[in-house]
This record gives C-alpha cells, sequence and structure tokens, in this order.
C-alpha cells in the first residue's frame, strides 16, 4: 500500500449536495472575483485557501442525489416567511427542533435556490417569470441532472481539489481538536493521512441498519441511499463528539416494492391515502409525517389493509405526466407501471420504508451551534449528518453547507487553527495500516464458523437484531426496554465478530468499516430509543413501556456521548420561542 | 433490481464505473465494463445515463414484482434542444418509449 500524505486548510468530507455547496460557497470568492454565476455565495477572504473534497464514490452522482430530485421541498414562497417554515417543521417534529438552526437555513432557501438556477438547474416557471410551487413550500424543478450541476460547479471552483473513490474512516482529533482525516483509495492502493486546519463532516446519514422492505436480490431498493453508512456518525460517535435526537427515526411512506416517492402522487395529483374498504384515513391519525405513516401501520394491524393512494381516475394527461416525473427521480416506479396497471387503473400500494437515522428529514446528528461547529473544535457538520433541523431538504442542505464553509473560513483564519507542523504522526498511520492489512492478509481465520464469517452475513445479522429489537417494520416500528435490551447485546455479539472478517481488496475493507460504522451508530440508535421514556412521535419512536407523550420530562432533546466506552445521555432544553442562537460550550 | 452490462455493445469507457454512486461497476482485462455486485445496486440508473452506446440496461428483480421489462435511455435530437428518451423493452417483444425534454420541468 503507498502512503499519500496531504496537506490542505479546509478537508470537506463528503462530496453530496451539502459537501458541494461548501467548497463552491469557499471557492466563488477565493480568486478574488464574483462572477454573476456564483453571485450569492462566497465568503470575503478566502483567497489562497486550498480546498479538498474527499468522497468515496464520485461527487457527479454520489449521495442522496444520484438519481435526481423532482422538486424542492424546502422553499419560502409567496406570502410566507421563514418564520412559517420554523413552525411547520416544529409542528411537525412535536416541538424537539432547534429553532436557530431552522431559522438559519430558511433565511438561506430562496438564495441557494437562486443560486441553483444560475448554475442550470430547470426551474418551473408561470407566465409572469414566477416559480410555479406545489403546495405552500415547494417548487417544481426538472432535477434529474441536478447533482451533476453541483459537481460541474466544483471543478470549475479555483482552489478546490477533489479525491474521488477515497474513504475516509477516521478523524485525527488530538486534544479534542480536529486536524485532519485517514482513508484510503478503494481503487488505487493508497492510503491517505490528510492534515487539515479545519473539517467540514457532511457525510450523509445512515441507511441499511434495519432489515429492509425487500431483504433478498433487491435489498437496496431503498429510501435512502444505501452507501450512505453513518460513517460522519460513527466517527463523531468515537471521538466523544456530542450528538442529538437519534431516537427520531425516520421512516418513509413509498410506494410498495418500488420505494418510490408519494409525496409527487399525493400533492401532484391531489391522490389520498385510502385502506381496502377506499376510506380516507389520514383525518384518523392526522398528517404530520410520522403520523402519515402511522396511520397506515394500524389501519394494517386493525386489518384494514393494505392502504393505497388513490389515483384511479386521473386523467390521461395527469398519468402521462406521473410516468414522466418518476422517470426524473425513481424510475422503478414507472417500470412498475408499464409492466402492470397504469395509476389511472389501478391504485398505488404505500408501505413504510425500514427505520433511517436521517438529519435532514428528522433531528438526528450532530449536535452543533448556529455556525454548525460540533462539539469537537475545528469540525463542522452540515446537511443530513448535523442535528437538531428536520425538513431541510435540498435547499437546507446546500444552506448548511454555506454556513459550515464560512463559519470554517472563520474558524481557520483565526489564530485557534493554526497547527505545529506535522499533526498526525508516523505512529498513527502505521496503526491504521496495520488494521487494513490484517482484514487483507486473513484467509478466513482459523474456525469453521470465522471461515464463513462474511460482512454481508454480519450485516444482515445486524439488521435482523434491529428489525426485531429495536422497532423495525417486523414490530410495527414498536419497541420495549426489553427488547432494546437483547437488541444491544445481539449488536456487541457482532461487533466481536467482525474481527475475524476478511478482505480481497480495499473496497471490501470499506465494506467492513461500514459494517463498524452501522455498528456504531445502532448503539446509539438504541441508546436514544431507550432514554426517551414517552412515545411523542408514532412509529418514528413508539416505545410500548411509555405509550404516551410525557411533556413534563421529555420536553427535552436526547443528546449523547461517547466517555470511556460507555453512552452517556444527556437531556438538553429545548430552544425557546423564536430564538436565534444556541451556543454549545466545549 | 439491477443493470445489465451488454458485453457486445460495451466499448470500454469507464463513464459508468467512474459515476456509480456505489462504485459496483469494474471493468475486466478485456477492457469491458461489468457490474461486480449486483445486489448492492440502489437502482439510481446514473450508469444507464453515462453510456454512450446504450450497452446498460436497468431492470426490477422478481422479488419486487418485475417481469423482466429492460429500460436503456438515449438522447435523440428534438426540435429546439437534445431530449432523453426511455426505452422499455417488455417481455414480450414489444418495445414502449416515453420522451424526456430535460429543459421542461416535472408537472408534479
Amino acid at each position: 500500500m503507498k502512503i499519500e500524505r496531504l496537506k490542505t486548510d479546509l478537508l470537506i468530507i463528503g462530496g453530496g449536495t451539502a459537501g458541494c455547496y461548501a467548497a463552491i460557497t469557499v471557492a466563488s470568492n477565493a480568486a478574488g472575483k464574483n462572477t454573476a454565476e456564483n453571485k450569492g455565495a462566497g465568503v470575503q477572504d478566502a483567497a489562497g485557501l486550498k480546498i479538498l473534497v474527499v468522497e468515496k464514490a464520485n461527487i457527479k452522482r454520489s449521495g442522496c442525489l444520484a438519481a435526481g430530485v423532482n422538486a424542492l421541498n424546502a422553499y419560502i414562497t409567496e406570502g410566507r416567511t421563514p418564520r412559517d417554515y420554523v413552525e411547520y417543521a416544529k409542528k411537525d417534529a412535536d416541538g424537539i427542533v432547534r429553532e436557530d438552526l431552522l431559522y438559519s437555513i430558511s433565511e438561506k432557501f430562496n438564495e441557494v435556490t437562486a443560486h441553483l438556477e444560475r448554475l442550470g438547474l430547470v426551474i418551473l416557471k408561470d407566465k409572469d417569470g414566477k416559480y410555479v410551487t406545489r403546495g405552500n413550500r415547494n417548487i417544481k424543478i426538472n432535477g434529474e441532472n441536478i447533482k451533476p450541476i453541483l459537481a460541474a460547479a466544483v471543478a470549475k471552483a479555483p482552489n478546490v481539489q477533489v479525491l474521488n473513490h477515497v474513504n475516509i474512516f477516521d478523524f485525527s482529533v488530538h486534544d479534542n481538536r480536529i486536524d485532519g482525516a485517514f482513508g484510503f483509495g478503494i481503487e488505487n492502493d493508497t492510503f491517505y493521512a490528510i492534515e487539515a486546519r479545519a473539517v467540514i463532516i457532511a457525510t450523509g446519514g445512515a441507511a441499511g441498519l434495519y432489515r429492509p422492505n425487500n431483504p433478498g436480490f433487491s435489498r437496496h431498493k431503498m429510501w435512502y441511499p444505501p452507501f450512505n453508512t453513518g460513517a460522519g456518525y460513527a466517527m463523531g460517535i468515537r471521538h466523544g463528539a456530542e450528538m442529538t435526537t437519534f431516537e427520531m427515526r425516520f421512516i418513509a411512506l413509498r410506494c410498495k416494492d418500488t420505494i418510490a416517492p408519494t409525496g409527487t402522487l399525493a400533492q401532484g395529483v391531489g391522490a389520498k391515502q385510502v385502506n381496502a374498504l377506499g376510506e380516507v384515513y389520514e383525518t384518523k391519525y392526522g398528517i404530520s409525517t410520522s403520523e402519515r405513516v402511522y396511520g397506515t401501520v394500524a389501519e394494517n394491524l386493525e386489518g384494514r389493509g393494505p392502504c393505497y393512494l388513490r389515483t384511479v381516475g386521473i386523467t390521461p394527461e395527469q398519468e402521462e405526466s406521473l410516468l414522466k416525473a418518476y422517470l426524473n427521480m425513481a424510475p422503478s416506479q414507472t417500470i412498475r407501471w408499464i409492466e402492470n396497471d397504469t395509476p389511472s387503473k389501478a391504485n398505488v400500494e404505500i408501505e413504510g420504508t425500514e427505520p433511517y437515522i436521517v438529519g435532514g428529514h428528522t433531528a438526528s446528528g450532530y449536535w452543533v451551534d448556529t455556525k454548525r461547529a460540533t462539539t469537537i473544535v475545528g469540525l463542522y457538520a452540515a446537511g443530513d449528518v448535523a442535528g437538531g433541523a428536520p425538513q431541510k431538504y435540498v435547499t437546507g442542505a446546500l444552506a448548511e453547507g454555506e454556513i459550515a464553509a464560512k463559519s470554517a473560513v472563520e474558524y481557520i483564519q483565526s489564530k485557534v487553527a493554526e497547527h505545529a507542523e506535522a499533526t498526525i504522526k508516523e505512529g498513527e498511520i502505521e496503526n491504521h495500516i496495520a488494521e487494513i492489512e490484517k482484514f487483507l492478509g486473513k484467509q478466513g481465520g482459523n474456525t469453521a464458523e470465522a471461515r464463513s464469517e462474511s460482512v454481508e452475513r454480519l450485516e444482515e445479522e445486524m439488521q435482523a437484531a434491529m428489525d426485531a429489537y429495536a422497532g423495525g417494520i417486523k414490530t410495527g416500528y414498536r419497541y420495549s426496554e426489553n427488547q432494546l435490551a437483547v437488541a444491544l447485546k445481539e449488536i456487541e455479539k457482532i461487533e466481536a465478530r467482525v474481527g475475524d472478517l476478511h478482505a480481497d481488496d480495499l473496497q471490501e475493507v470499506m465494506y467492513i468499516y461500514e459494517l463498524k460504522e452501522r455498528l456504531t451508530v445502532c448503539k446509539s440508535v438504541i441508546a436514544h430509543l431507550a432514554a426517551r421514556h414517552e412515545t411523542r412521535w408514532h412509529s418514528f419512536a413508539e416505545n410500548t413501556d411509555y405509550p404516551e407523550k410525557d411533556n413534563e420530562r421529555f420536553r427535552k432533546y436526547v443528546n449523547s456521548r461517547l466517555e470511556n466506552g460507555k453512552i452517556k445521555i444527556i437531556l438538553r432544553e429545548l430552544t425557546t420561542e423564536g430564538q436565534r442562537n444556541y451556543e454549545h460550550h466545549h | 433490481m439491477s443493470i445489465i452490462i451488454d458485453q457486445g455493445k460495451c466499448i470500454g469507457c469507464g463513464r459508468c464505473h467512474d459515476v456509480c454512486p456505489g462504485t459496483l461497476i469494474k471493468i475486466n482485462e478485456n477492457k469491458k465494463a461489468f457490474i461486480k455486485y449486483p445486489k448492492d445496486c440502489w437502482g439510481c440508473t446514473s450508469c444507464i445515463k453515462e453510456c454512450p452506446v446504450h450497452a446498460i440496461s436497468f431492470f426490477l428483480g422478481e422479488d419486487i414484482g418485475g417481469k423482466g421489462c429492460k429500460v436503456h435511455t438515449e438522447k435523440v435530437k428534438g426540435e429546439k434542444n437534445d431530449i432523453v428518451r426511455w426505452f422499455f423493452e417488455l417481455n414480450d417483444g414489444s418495445v414502449k418509449t416515453i420522451d424526456i425534454d430535460p429543459k421542461e420541468s416535472n408537472k408534479y
């Protein structure tokens, strides 16, 4: 294995939506010019800063937006204010949000949207040149190529270098201050030790913790990218970063089997959720994101399933538009319709997905201050990896990328970020390489059991344990304290077997590290689920020991931090009405 | 659900390998692309859109109700600009197409 030592000012880990936009933000003024194209983003005095984006795939199509996106779901439409958006997100999460974080992104939604349009995104406009809205917060776009558009802007940005196909698996942290990260090229047999003055973590959330809807051949036909393994969470957890609200899991209500979005049907053609008897049931359970999932689960449990989105009777024009809209974001659903009955002839069956941990939809993630600083000095978080601000979607991820970038530059320019030469010691590199080579060198271990051990098998066991004992699809998302205790034991047993795994190449080493990341995240999820002694969000956190909401004790953030190998739970006070700033203390 | 790469059509340009968000596609000794980890495919269709010779098609697995339809895209000249034509090759041999104009927004 070759060893490459790199040095940069700002290291951005993960070149998805938030990571790319962070790079564009810093770079757009770095050359001292403010072109029409990148006006709006950009930070002052960033000239000369070196920025390195490290991505485990290729930024052209990596992350959540690989297939495209059908609408921008977070936009302040005419007559609405950022305050309205904050209120909406707060209500949807039943109070457990950071108002300061939500404000700071809501105020930027329209700005980053205009910037995207200048970069080449097609947005539907009316005769007067105004964006056409879908509901109160959404605008209609052709987002099939949104990721290539962002990647092209990164490529044009001065001072930005991109390392594709390099997997970062650990931070370099000394005295709770980050000074770089470690990774390896999955196709070039190279180990990377990267020193940086500041780091933005933008690796997304975690899929694949729970047994998916279709665990066989199509196991990766899931809502969230299966390549988002919770790496950013895991690295932070291991280095003692404070995390928040991992118990607010996200479960998407999707079209059955294809796991395609339902919002386009509900909002596009006004399709209502109906049970097998044809009854509209949403009014019975409420219309928050979690209640929509819960209603569907409950109707099934009570024998009135399956449930559908009522599309029968839509016009041929509507149907044609639907087939096209899905091709731009979830082609599987269009194939489904073409192979079977089209939506005008048959209602679309819906189901809940397995739970995910994702800070762009719920509030799970790094505990950050308004500047997106984590509790590790010099480490900033943006996008799905950052907690506290649910419903951030694409535009929120862009906004957080921008905020994190500006904060990181400010930090770099302060004296605090000055490091002595060579913060990463040779010994640290040697230790990491020794671990990687151990996996590469093993030929299946000594015992029969170890020989047959595979990442796939351990991953399936982890998902089965989470499914059965930590509120997966199997239990209708419900769990009890006793079940969670079993889940933790199972996860720890699987963790103990990871050392027996063997890898043929560095891509397979990455799969081992991804499994370890998921196991780390699972333990935090279990600890958080066990700590919230109430049921505030049906399905997302359905605690059968505490089936009621407890405002007195749990109108609080449930946070956690790893201390001496144990997860310590910390309850923190909520932001107050309209609060714009919530600084944490290190 | 996964993809099939037609070895006869593949020209080994490597663009599908470059864009796959899971790095699941590799190039073999004969300079042809193949999917090394078919079960890990997310179904994003990035590779299909990149392929200059339409060698890659996408299908739904039987486990999620797929009936053998294979899908690929081609860029064709439209009246004003290039459009993306999606081809659906059904099991009975028939082919359906849907045209998407990248300059037009989704209606929904």
